[in-house]
């Protein structure tokens, strides 16, 4: 079927090097460790592996130094998703990555192969994916892409999750000028599978057979891993052949020719074929099991003639899986895929020579050693400059307005509005088991066959981590073991994804270092470890990068489903309280940003013991059965927080104001470790409270169809209603 | 009561419907591959949610010709209740067991949210168990459930009694807002002649458990059970 490439092959050497995105050092290092001069296919195979999507060879340094292990643990980062304990038997899989770059260029197709690639590397691991989240961020809704971004990537997130029926329970969307051009789209995905059912990526056994399953391979994508490792100039539009396209129906099959396959025991190692398709998967494989692959490229399923070695071996054609099958157990594996109507083919096998030989026309096409291909890879220690704090400010020095103007203003902001546009477009409720909606803090799913229940939610505060990159660090990861608490759920570990400028630059490396290490503090301190991970880098265009942005995909437990709860204002007469101590912290608020148009000031400080002490307060509270609606306290601050309760129960609140306390800095003040609770028994959480030292404030009383401020002032919960919906919806109208 | 859900490459609500006839029936429908050319005895044939085939083509085209649907048909003609359900309404409407399509939503959008139904009919084996005017939430979540026919298909429909469920405001009343995907006469479901099978985009089975939300879909499959045990 395949026939001879009729074009000749452009000669080796550092220019054609330079141009795949390797230095001129990195392309030494590859002669020397090939003995010659690499061939074009041998060069292509060493730009991708060494890419900084595929190496992390500027962030492996500072990733080491975030805790990865605990009690819960059962596989932390290097697989291709983190595994951990959920009890009775079974356990979560779940990973975000990031697919920033291609959905810049082609939103749908970028946006929809990303939810393809997160799904696949959680479900090559045995697991079957209960839901999908996705965290968003788009330029400034001013700047003229920004409304075609949105609609694509939305519509892409959409189109590929709705149709392999996985639910897509929550996220994050922000607007920031920084991203104007290089919007940011991670998805997570989170599977459950029998704990001694999990699958793993090592080969092993020389001589076993190595099959490919799937869709057939074509020419898209071909260097999309090194096009995700550089950054954007004016002409990113003419990288669109770097994007892959999506077929979500291939990929269901897929899901269920795997998971069937699964069931039994005829595979040895499985892995996705993500960044740098056909190229990382097989040398991943042989090279976790220290041994080698051949592979006759004349096997593999094509999708178009005359394709050439190098581009079968670069290709980013979606929806394909690389397994190693015990041996003899062929005809059964091809069995089940041919019923799933997929491509099944024996393309290699694995063998002892720790080589990667691939054949094509009978002809040898590449012969490297894998071993210096994986350990080799370059690893920088890239200069770091730390950023300089920006100094704090004092609630006195910030003019007070009107709370509930601003308050008007805040909940219509393009960060604070309902993203209900955004997340009725994905089918949130398919498989039934969706107890807690997007539009909450976590989304809460619950387990088949089980009174438990999983917490998912994914976190950042970008403007935070601008400000003071090591407290932003640390607070995302605060906010996402809230979030999780916030619902009843025990928070379990979480998956990142770091998403950052450029790293030759000494700025950007300080952003990040300082990330890692208030991220290491918070993980450490509230036993929320890092299982699984993906880092962006080179977000820049013309030299500009993004927000520092590292995004928290937490997972929790719930015990029991029905326990769970939710930031509707559900009943009048509740007492409304505040749980944790406010000063005021209004540096870096969105009050600053929304209301006064100022983006300054420190962020606020992250109380580690405070913030583990209340949460677990809480979340013993909500356990015990007397938390009626319960809401972390985080961007836009307390009036914000009760605001979206009173719209999500269609109920008003009236609320005091203590003294003591500049009025909108405890209004607006975004400090932490703070929720707020609707309670029927107050007396009771009272006293608890009192008794584990958490410091809490009744906020006043649950009732009417307004929310009042002592002294008179007033809003109806549907204006708020109105002007919450109503900024997405005509935004993406205009 | 035995049921029979018919799964096709593409299916993805199949589970939802297993799980709601199986809390209903106190007994697991079968799952029927459409390769299989034989359909097993049962009382009840459900076609589930999800997007056959990717619904490349017309959503439901593809499946309504495959081998398990002369199956189908020949099973609802001999009066075995057919049940389709979102991507089932569009499969066995393009099948020719019910009249008229399901066009793209009117904001060209998929929605996945919960609505409320008027039940318009309370005298067949699906919806025994409502009151006619009552009104039920379930939740929709199609990209393609506009529905559409000739006007006198509808007035047909209307007058023979088979419009099964409209899309309604919590009170009952019908308007604009609430039948979000432009359907006409704001149609959810409908049955053909003998009201025997019923084709709607909504998914009673998704409102089944405590867990879910609501209850109203409950209705739904004790009834069936109830008049097919």
């Amino acid at each position: 079927m395949s026939e001879r490439p009729s074009s000749p092959e452009r000669p080796v050497g550092p220019a054609l090097a330079a141009e795949f995105g390797l230095s001129a050092e990195e392309y030494a290092r590859a002669v020397k460790i090939m003995g010659r001069t690499p061939n074009l296919t041998e060069l292509g195979i060493f730009s991708v592996m060494w890419s900084e999507h595929c190496s992390y060879k500027s962030s492996k340094n500072w990733l080491r130094k975030l805790p990865t292990t605990g009690p819960h643990v059962i596989c932390g980062p290097g697989e291709n998703a983190g595994v951990v304990d959920i009890g009775d038997g079974m356990a979560a899989i779940f990973k975000m990555e990031s697919h920033n770059h291609p959905s810049f260029i082609e939103p749908y197709q970028g946006a929809a192969t990303g939810v393809g690639g997160i799904l696949r590397d959680v479900f090559t691991m045995g697991a079957r994916p209960i839901a999908n989240l996705n965290a968003l961020r788009f330029g400034s809704p001013d700047h003229p892409k920004t409304r075609h971004l949105v609609a694509g990537v939305v519509a892409g997130i959409g189109g590929y999750g709705n149709c392999v029926g996985v639910p897509t329970v929550g996220g994050e969307c922000n607007f920031h000028p920084s991203y104007n051009g290089n919007i940011l789209v991670n998805a997570m995905t989170v599977g459950i599978a029998k704990k001694d059912k999990i699958f793993y990526s090592a080969a092993s056994g020389p001589g076993n057979p190595v099959i490919y399953v799937g869709a057939k391979t074509g020419r898209d994508g071909i260097h999309g891993a090194t096009m995700a490792s550089a950054e954007f100039s004016e002409d990113a539009e003419a990288k669109r052949p770097t994007v892959q396209v999506g077929d979500p129906f291939t990929e269901k099959l897929l899901i269920e020719a795997c998971l069937e396959l699964m069931a039994g025991d005829t595979i040895v190692a499985i892995q996705d074929m993500g960044a740098a398709g056909l190229t990382s998967s097989s040398v991943e494989m042989a090279g976790k099991g220290g041994l080698g692959i051949a592979l006759d490229l004349d096997q593999v399923p094509m999708r178009e003639q005359g394709m050439t070695p190098y581009e079968i071996m670069l290709s980013e054609s979606q929806e394909r899986m690389l397994m190693v099958l015990q041996p003899g157990s062929e005809e059964k594996a091809r069995a089940v895929f041919e019923k799933w109507e997929l491509d099944f083919a024996k393309i290699g096998t694995i063998t002892e020579t720790g080589r990667l030989v691939l054949t094509m026309h009978g002809a040898v096409a590449a012969d490297m050693p894998i071993e210096p291909l994986v350990t080799q890879a370059p690893l920088y220690e890239r200069p770091v400059a730390k950023t300089p704090p920006w100094p704090a400010l004092a609630a006195a020095a910030i003019e007070a307005r009107d709370p509930f103007a601003a308050l008007k203003t805040l909940i219509a902001c393009p960060d604070l509005a309902s993203k209900r546009w955004i997340w009725e477009q994905y089918d949130h409720l398919v498989m039934g088991r969706t107890v807690q909606r997007p539009g909450g803090d976590a989304a809460v799913v619950a387990l088949p066959e089980s009174q438990k229940a999983l917490a998912l939610t994914s976190d950042c505060t970008p403007r935070y981590c601008a400000a003071d990159p090591e407290r932003g660090g640390a607070q995302a990861v605060a906010e996402s073991w809230r979030n999780i608490t916030a619902v009843g759920g025990t928070p379990l570990a979480i998956t990142d994804n770091m998403n950052f400028g450029n790293p030759e630059r000494a700025e950007i490396m300080g952003q990040f270092a300082g990330c890692i290490a208030g991220m290491r503090a918070a993980c450490l301190a509230l036993d929320y470890p890092v299982v699984s991970g993906n880092v962006s880098l080179y977000n820049e265009t013309n030299g500009t990068g993004i927000l520092p942005t590292p995004v928290i995909g937490g997972v929790g437990i719930l015990a029991d489903a029905s326990k769970s709860v939710g930031l509707a204002l559900n009943s009048a007469g509740d007492t409304l309280l505040l749980i944790g101590e406010t000063k005021g912290h209004l540096g870096c608020s969105l009050y600053l940003r929304e209301v006064l148009g100022r983006e300054d000031g420190a962020p606020p400080p992250v109380d580690l013991a405070a913030e583990r002490r209340n949460g677990d307060f809480v979340r013993s509270e909500i356990a015990a059965g007397r938390v009626a609606a319960c809401h972390d306290i985080s961007d836009g601050g307390l009036l914000v927080a009760v605001a979206e309760m009173a719209m999500a129960g269609g109920l008003g609140a009236a609320l005091a104001l203590p003294a003591g306390i500049a009025p909108h800095g405890f209004l607006f003040g975004e400090d932490q470790a703070r929720y707020v609770l609707a309670t029927a028994a107050p007396d009771a959480v009272l006293a608890a409270a009192k008794a584990a030292g958490v410091p809490m404030l009744t906020l006043g009383r649950v009732g009417g169809d307004q929310l009042t401020l002592a002294g008179g002032n007033a809003i109806s919960v549907k204006e708020l209603l109105r002007l919450n919906e109503a900024w997405l919806p005509a935004y993406m109208a205009g | 009561m035995q049921s029979a859900i018919i799964v096709f490459p593409g299916s993805n609500r199949e589970q939802d419907v297993v799980d709601a006839l199986h809390r209903a029936a106190g007994k697991k429908p079968l799952k029927v591959w459409h390769r299989d050319s034989a359909l097993p005895k049962c009382d009840l044939i459900v076609i589930p949610g999800g997007f056959s085939y990717g619904d490349y083509l017309r959503c439901g085209a593809m499946a309504a010709n495959s081998p398990i649907m002369r199956e189908v048909k020949a099973a609802a003609s001999r009066g075995t209740p057919v049940l389709g359900i979102c991507n089932g309404f569009q499969i066995i409407t393009e099948a020719g067991l019910l009249p008229g399509a399901l066009l793209t939503n009117k904001t060209l959008q998929f929605h996945c949210k919960s609505v409320t139904l008027r039940v318009e009919n309370s005298q067949t084996v699906y919806t025994a168990r409502y009151q006619t005017g009552q009104v039920i939430r379930v939740p929709v979540a199609h990209h393609d459930g506009n529905y559409f026919a000739d006007d006198e298909t509808l007035n047909r429909l209307e007058g023979e009694g088979r419009v099964a469920f409209r899309y309604c405001a919590p009170d009952g009343s019908l308007d604009e807002a609430h039948n979000a995907n432009g359907s006409a006469r704001a149609i959810a479901g409908i049955f053909n002649e003998t009201k025997t099978v019923l084709g709607l985009m909504p998914h009673p089975e998704d409102a089944t458990h405590p867990l879910q939300g609501s209850l109203d879909g409950v209705p739904f499959f004790a009834g069936l059970v109830e008049a097919l045990a």
